[in-house]
């Protein structure tokens, strides 16, 4: 993936949370997970990005 | 609880009967019985059958004149058809029940799973049937008061009980008075408030879940099929699970969550009951008339004793352990466990079997609870998520099952199959040449021939099912108490037991699998079905 895909990916994000509200963007990024996860298909590459997602979340 | 005006027993379509309590002279004239058996519901009653299949007297004792009006199963599973089977009571309830197949369930409104549960043309029964619990111990009462060898005395209560070296002496109070009646074993099939648990000192152990759900039975012409619907977030409810199945005679069972700062009294008022069941029904289309049976609440618990037995006393049923409705495993789970305890007592008492086959029955029933509830647990946790994230994860699948299948899946229900006694001392060690197929332990995953099914073919008691007329030659007479069961081998019959012709299967009367050889000799077999019972326990 290429900076400019990250960067896009970042701001559909960003606007996509903003657009559903802050009550639904909880929701909104807990389907996401779940999608993406299933796209995946690799259950122990989930896990482990499950896990390096909780890093640093106190910083 | 009943609509005002109408007592606990009367009921929109069924007549409880009255039994009388036991003439006084008549118990008088006996004082004693292999089996005394604490509680005639549909456990109480499943075990006398199995015990009296065995040829084992025993006498039932119930504190009450009547039926059950409490408790309200509706959910028999297939296994629990091939007891019945077993007990020669299934008739009436292939005849009433209503069989099913599918469940749906919606997501505001809006279907996100519809589910099959496995049935082919191999399975003799259907996977579920719903049917009223009164009909249920109806049914087995048909039964039991047709059998000589089981006596049953109503508005009979245990008021204490004392063990001594050759079996218990049970304080029984009627309305004739006290007496003493004396039991070489005990069965505690007196349900989930279990007194006799409490005199004995015993306490289940586990878990109790936050949702509590109002659970009534209504009566309406309601023109849909017998499909278990699972309404998730509705209008009717919002936040809350709505769950409803279809029961004979026009009776629906709706249950409905109660939001967590839901005043349960107030829940319970009968008003409040119309209103929120009303609110149900225009949830899903329906606008005739309708009338109120019965309701009740109930919460999710997960909670089991330690141990299912007591020195001479065996708890069975709900005595023994209470699981969550969503596995639909407390009716069926208790029937397994009558029919375990059932011709396992029955066999050592005939002298067949060693005793230490009873050593066998905490193991196998308490392991099957377990199970459920590690399965009931995640379903319980779908239906009424008790934290932030469960809640979260389960709106997130919700929400994204409206368009995506797999997320849907999340909501299918586990489904009920029989435990499978992997690691009980009362089977036999594994063939290691026998990899695939039905497993030691296993519940006999049924076949259908030319004519009918192989369990049609099964005998009384042990089975060995083979499929070499040689082999069926060799045994016939060879083994005593063992009934060979001789089915042709087919390539389609491979499909399913993954057998070769000479290979064989040893058959518990329970139908769960007791030993399997991939190319069987009579020796083996005489040796491992010998071991097993009068050496239980070598496998553990």
């Amino acid at each position: 993936m290429t900076q400019t895909d990250v960067e896009a990916i970042y701001a559909a994000l960003a606007e996509t949370i903003d657009r559903v509200t802050p009550e639904k963007s909880e929701l909104f990024l807990a389907k996401l997970a779940l999608l993406m996860a299933h796209e995946l298909d690799d259950l122990d590459r989930v896990r482990a990005l499950i896990e390096s997602a909780e890093l640093g979340l106190e910083v | 609880m009943r609509p005002a005006g109408r007592s606990d027993t009367e009921s929109l379509y069924f007549t409880y009967p009255s039994f009388n309590a036991p003439d006084i002279d008549q118990r008088n004239t006996t004082t004693s019985s292999p089996v005394a058996i604490i509680g005639a519901g549909p456990i109480g009653m499943t075990a006398a059958l199995a015990l009296a299949k065995e040829g084992v007297k025993s006498v039932l004792f119930e504190k009450k004149n009547t039926f059950n009006d409490g408790s309200r199963a509706i959910c028999v599973a297939r296994s629990s058809f091939y007891i019945l089977e077993h007990l020669g009571a299934v008739d009436p309830f292939l005849e009433n029940a209503l069989g099913w197949t599918k469940g749906r369930s919606f997501y505001r409104g809006k279907q996100i799973l519809e589910f099959d549960m496995p049935d082919s043309k191999h399975d003799k029964y259907r996977p579920m049937y719903n049917i009223q619990q009164q009909f249920i111990e109806q049914y087995l009462w048909d039964a039991v008061a047709k059998s000589d060898l089981i006596e049953t005395r109503w508005q009979s209560e245990i008021l204490a009980t004392h063990d001594h070296d050759q079996g218990i002496a049970l304080s029984v109070a009627d309305p004739n008075g006290h007496y003493t009646f004396d039991a070489a074993w005990v069965l505690a099939c007196d349900g989930a408030r279990s007194p006799i648990r409490k005199l004995r000192g015993h306490r289940l152990k586990g878990e109790n879940f936050e949702g509590r759900y109002v659970i009534a039975d209504i009566q309406m012409d309601h023109d849909y099929p017998t499909i278990r619907r699972a309404l998730f977030d509705p209008e009717c409810r919002r936040g809350g699970t709505v769950l409803i199945h279809k029961q004979p005679h026009n009776i629906w069972r709706i249950d409905y969550q109660l939001a967590d700062d839901e005043d349960e009294t107030q829940a319970l008022k009968e008003a409040t009951v119309r209103t929120s069941v009303a609110a149900v029904l225009k949830d899903i289309g329906y606008d005739g008339p309708w009338d109120l049976e019965w309701w009740s609440v109930y919460s999710a618990n997960t909670l089991a004793l330690d141990d299912y037995r007591d020195g001479r006393l065996f708890f069975v049923g709900d005595s023994a352990h209470i699981v969550p409705i969503f596995g639909v495993r407390g009716l069926n789970n208790g029937l397994a466990d009558a029919a375990n305890i059932g011709w396992k007592l029955g066999w050592v008492l005939n002298g067949q079997a060693a005793e230490t086959l009873l050593d066998s029955y905490t193991p196998e029933r308490r392991g099957a609870t377990l199970d459920v509830f590690a399965n009931a647990s995640k379903s319980a946790r779908f239906m009424t998520p008790n934290t932030h994230g469960w809640t979260l994860m389960r709106d997130a699948a919700l929400s994204l099952a409206l368009t995506h299948d797999f997320a849907g899946q999340l909501a299918n229900p586990r489904q009920m199959t029989p435990f499978t006694y992997a690691n009980s001392p009362a089977v036999l060690p594994d063939d290691p040449d026998f990899t695939q197929g039905p497993s030691i332990g296993a519940f006999l995953p049924d076949f259908k021939l030319a004519q009918g099914y192989v369990t049609d073919q099964l005998g009384q008691g042990f089975n060995l099912l083979c499929f070499d007329t040689s082999l069926a030659n060799a045994l016939s007479t060879a083994v005593p108490n063992l009934h060979v069961t001789y089915v042709p081998w087919s390539q389609a019959l491979h499909d399913i037991y993954k057998a070769d012709p000479d290979s064989a299967f040893l058959l518990r009367p329970d139908m769960h699998i007791a030993g399997r050889w991939k190319s069987a000799n009579a020796q083996k077999i005489a040796q491992g079905f010998q071991s097993l019972l009068s050496s239980t326990g070598s496998n553990l």
